[in-house]
């Protein structure tokens, strides 16, 4: 288990300190000169651009030699500094992410973790049952082949424009204020219930195909005939293969924290969600290059932390990593 | 094989279920009574008769054909402002036109184009990726397989779409094609670590033994003893790729990405979002964009499963 851990955790540093790497030479090695590019882009007046020239040299350090550059952006990262949003001058990086932090995991947290119980459910019930399973499957490969951002768009037409049962942006009504009140939470979860609804779903498509495939194939092995063969009731096996396909499904769970990441991020600019995925879009449209930097790099610890504690859910799970057999990979 | 979420073949750790890694390596389970079909017509005879395969072909043809021929089908030009603006879906305009008199059907069918150019390149190109570092590090092993193992894993573990718009914010991705060598350079990891595992399973067998024994280079031995030993395994890892390259364009581009003075189906969505297409209720500008994508999509990965059991004749049943 400490090997298998320790292998895991040797992965998540280089990848952070790729991610961070990656971060920091895009700027500086792309063709052309990165403040030039960033401000023909913003399109400011002739007298910001000189300030802003200076301002964007002096910020990415670019008056110093190239490895101190390196350096230097280490040092400021160990102190929590990511810079100064430009769109949203002088508020800090870290600041715009941190309000916007709560909402995304709002989100993606419940999505995850319910798509994922529901679909594995609902999938290996699926498995060898005809009826069900001439269902489940064609919805579920439909579900997983929609971009999230145009299940968004039509949950909120449907709900929102033609039934008006539910509101279409934001994460609570603007009158109110964020308060641990009745009224509050009322409302943040009737703003909650499409964008998580839309997530939800696509990612339950994937794991209910998952999950199927995985038990109809556990069913076929020896054990389940085995079990079969001494006269166990079908109940019973199922329930064996059913822990046995859960293994690898788990494993794609941090295959898949990607796409779900990236869906969460479209997802949330179709409804006005003030999360991450909202802060990105305004980013990207106001080429607010320190804003964008320090969300990737939050994006990048916030995977590789689920990454761990999957890891570990991992080791529980399955005896075969605590006992230092293979298994896991 | 096992299509994960977002139609990712998740390799099994190492264990491959017995009945994948078997079953392209035996000649199709056609019973020995019956003349056996020559091996090309044998493909086509239960490719014919497996409804998956050939509903998911179709549905990938018909959107072929139409990105092919669409465009000469109408005569607007897909971004000039010619009709009335918010039109409803009518003989002159089909799909209706935008809030800036736009004909969404000269756009519908365009997109197309970018989402097959998009889904071909990118998809190629991560599938090359996959296949050439997924055979190199299963077959060498040793130092070669460890450092080929931590770029996946690295790789992996970012998400494309972070790294893409960090790389779009400082490259101005001005066509189709570098965007989709943006996304197949990002994409590939799922593929190496499948092609990995299948690799080390068949590295073994008597087959290569005689082949390395004859003298061939490593090289000739992937290319002609274990890749074609694969080929079924590779044809599905390419379609996967393709529909999860076009998704992810799909996204860059609704994020304002890609090429912004083009037209694209993510584009669609988002100009039709920004534009509040939702709240007027212009359903015909906001809804082909996302069908024609997940009618490709779809297609492919419905195709895949008839695939999976035209060559698993353990699968065939049911």
């Amino acid at each position: 288990m400490r090997r298998y851990l320790a292998r895991k955790i040797l992965i998540y540093l280089v990848t952070f300190w790729v991610a961070v790497t990656i971060d920091w030479a895009i700027p500086r090695f792309m063709p052309g000169d990165p403040v030039q590019s960033l401000l023909s882009r913003m399109q400011a007046q002739p007298e910001s651009q000189q300030a802003l020239t200076g301002y964007y040299t002096k910020a990415f350090g670019f008056n110093v030699p190239i490895w101190k550059q390196y350096l230097n952006f280490w040092a400021a990262l160990f102190h929590g500094d990511l810079g100064v949003s430009i769109a949203n001058f002088p508020t800090p990086v870290w600041e715009l992410i941190r309000g916007a932090l709560p909402y995304t995991l709002a989100l993606l947290v419940p999505a995850i973790l319910l798509s994922f119980w529901a679909g594995n459910k609902v999938g290996a019930m699926a498995a060898r049952r005809k009826g069900l399973d001439n269902t489940v499957l064609p919805v579920s490969y439909l579900l997983t082949a929609t971009p999230q951002m145009w299940l968004g768009i039509v949950l909120a037409w449907i709900f929102a424009t033609i039934l008006t049962i539910f509101p279409v942006s934001a994460a609570y009504d603007l009158s109110l204020q964020p308060t641990w009140s009745f009224e509050f939470a009322r409302s943040f979860l009737h703003h909650w219930i499409l964008p998580f609804l839309t997530l939800f779903l696509v990612a339950f498509g994937g794991w209910a195909i998952g999950m199927r495939n995985m038990i109809i194939y556990e069913l076929e092995a020896d054990y389940s005939n085995y079990l079969a063969a001494l006269g166990a009731p079908t109940r019973l096996i199922r329930k064996y293969a059913y822990r046995n396909a859960l293994l690898p499904q788990i494993t794609g769970l941090a295959l898949a924290l990607g796409a779900i990441i990236s869906g969460a991020i479209v997802v949330e600019i179709v409804y006005s969600y003030p999360g991450l995925g909202t802060l990105t879009l305004t980013a990207i449209q106001n080429r607010d290059y320190f804003l964008i930097q320090g969300i990737f790099l939050f994006l990048i610890v916030g995977i590789l932390i689920a990454n761990f504690i999957i890891d570990i859910a991992y080791v529980l799970i399955d005896p075969r990593t605590r006992v230092g057999m293979q298994g896991g990979s | 094989m096992r299509v994960g979420p977002r139609g990712e073949i998740a390799d099994v750790g190492t264990e491959i279920p017995a009945s994948v890694a078997e079953a392209p390596l035996t000649p199709t389970g056609a019973p020995q009574t019956a003349p056996p079909p020559a091996p090309r017509s044998e493909f086509l005879y239960f490719a014919l008769r497996n409804w998956k395969f050939v509903f998911g072909l179709s549905l990938v043809l018909g959107f072929f054909l139409l990105a092919l021929i669409g465009p000469h089908l109408t005569p607007h030009k897909p971004l000039a402002f010619t009709g009335p603006t918010d039109g409803r879906p009518s003989s002159d305009y089909w799909f209706g036109t935008t809030s800036f008199g736009q004909d969404v059907f000269s756009q519908f069918v365009n997109g197309l184009r970018a989402a097959f150019l998009v889904g071909i390149l990118g998809g190629g190109l991560a599938w090359l990726i996959g296949a050439t570092v997924g055979f190199t590090a299963g077959y060498r092993g040793g130092a070669v397989d460890d450092v080929l193992n931590m770029l996946t894993n690295v790789v992996l573990v970012i998400p494309t779409l972070a790294i893409l718009i960090i790389v779009a914010a400082y490259v101005n991705v001005h066509s189709y094609v570098t965007e989709a060598i943006l996304i197949g350079l990002t994409s590939w990891p799922w593929a190496a670590r499948a092609v990995r595992a299948q690799t080390f399973s068949l590295k073994t067998r008597e087959f290569v033994d005689v082949a390395r024994l004859t003298g061939r280079n490593t090289r000739q031995i992937i290319v002609t003893e274990i890749a074609p030993n694969m080929s079924s395994y590779l044809l599905m890892m390419f379609i996967l790729l393709f529909g999860g390259a076009i998704l992810i364009g799909a996204s860059l581009d609704f994020l304002g990405l890609g090429p912004s003075e083009k037209v694209s189906l993510g584009l669609m969505m988002n100009s039709s979002f920004l534009s509040s297409a939702l709240l007027l209720g212009s359903w015909w500008w906001f809804l082909p964009p996302g069908l024609g994508i997940v009618g490709i999509v779809g297609g492919l990965y419905v195709m895949n499963v008839g695939l999976d059991e035209i060559f698993n004749p353990r699968l065939r049943e049911l």
